[in-house]
């Protein structure tokens, strides 16, 4: 009997976007328990990774992170494929869509708080949309609108100050060991 | 804590400004009532003025202590005086959305807005 070997070569890029798309999952996971007034209402955790990545790794790992982590978050929640999955996934794709156009904003004005904000507005905004032709064609969630652009204000403003402090800190202690 | 200015760009502080201006449009917008149309004022549960908010216009109204003075100015009414002995009708101040209402309850005397959108059917005491 022949053996076969598939040896597949694992760049060490394979490897960082492994990791951060773990810690993205993680971070999905640790989420979910927390309990939150409004289904959907939620700090999206997830999103520090996601434009961290963009940041540090450009625009398509960043894309690769958010896909994985979508996959795998809903996989280990059970959501896959479920309403709430597709919620997500519209969320997702929305924050995507607008950083892919976004990430060209001279960074010298736009910081990661600008980048992290307009991906929160879009998430909220994809969510409702969807949310609005799919599964509550006929209920108003007009009255929606308002708690999700804060949350969307709110959750955006933080953690797009949680990244520009890791961008600082990095660039700080990546300055160091290029010295030592 | 390093310092906020040193994280926080012109454009982060203008997507901010910009995203706090939709947030409170939206609130305003998804949750207020839209402005009344018509000035109601009952009297001991009879209609005793119909009119247009738009038209200035004081009303004497009488009630079960004495009389209650309505204004209507550019949109907005208000009870002006109530003889009643709390004064909670006229504490309310102006009213101009679409099914606020000032009610004098010791007088009996009610003054409501009304519009094309009725948050609520009747209110009867």
């Amino acid at each position: 009997m022949a053996t076969r070997e598939i040896r597949l070569a694992v760049t060490a890029e394979d490897r960082q976007v492994a990791g951060l798309a773990a810690l993205a999952v993680g971070l999905s996971l640790a989420e979910a328990a927390l309990p939150t007034p409004i289904p959907g209402v939620k700090p999206g955790l997830a999103n520090i990774v996601i434009l961290f990545v963009m940041l540090r790794h450009g625009f398509a790992t960043a894309a690769w992170v958010m896909a994985i982590r979508l996959l795998a978050a809903s996989l280990l929640l059970g959501s896959f494929l479920a309403p709430g999955f597709w919620l997500a996934a519209a969320g997702a794709a929305a924050s995507m869509g607008v950083l892919y156009f976004v990430r060209y904003l001279p960074r010298a004005l736009f910081g990661p708080v600008a980048f992290s904000l307009l991906m929160a507005f879009a998430h909220v905004g994809g969510q409702l949309v969807l949310a609005k032709l799919w599964l509550f064609t006929t209920a108003d969630i007009g009255m929606l609108v308002p708690v999700f652009a804060l949350a969307a204000l709110v959750f955006g403003a933080v953690n797009g100050l949680i990244v520009a402090r890791l961008i600082a800190d990095d660039s700080v202690t990546g300055a160091q060991s290029s010295h030592a | 804590m390093s310092s906020l200015k040193r994280l926080l760009k012109p454009g982060d502080l203008l997507v901010l400004f910009l995203g706090g201006l939709l947030t409170a449009a939206s609130f305003s917008h998804a949750w207020s009532r839209p402005a009344g149309d018509t000035v109601l004022v009952r009297a001991q549960g009879k209609l005793m003025v119909r009119a247009a908010l738009s038209q200035d216009a004081d009303y004497a109204v009488p009630g079960t202590l004495g009389v209650s003075r309505v204004e209507v100015r550019q949109g907005r009414a208000r009870v002006a005086a109530d003889p009643g002995p709390r004064q909670v009708c006229v504490k309310q101040g102006w009213v101009s959305r679409s099914g606020e209402a000032a009610l004098c309850l010791a007088n009996q005397v009610s003054l409501e807005v009304g519009g094309a959108d009725r948050p609520f059917d009747t209110v009867s005491y």
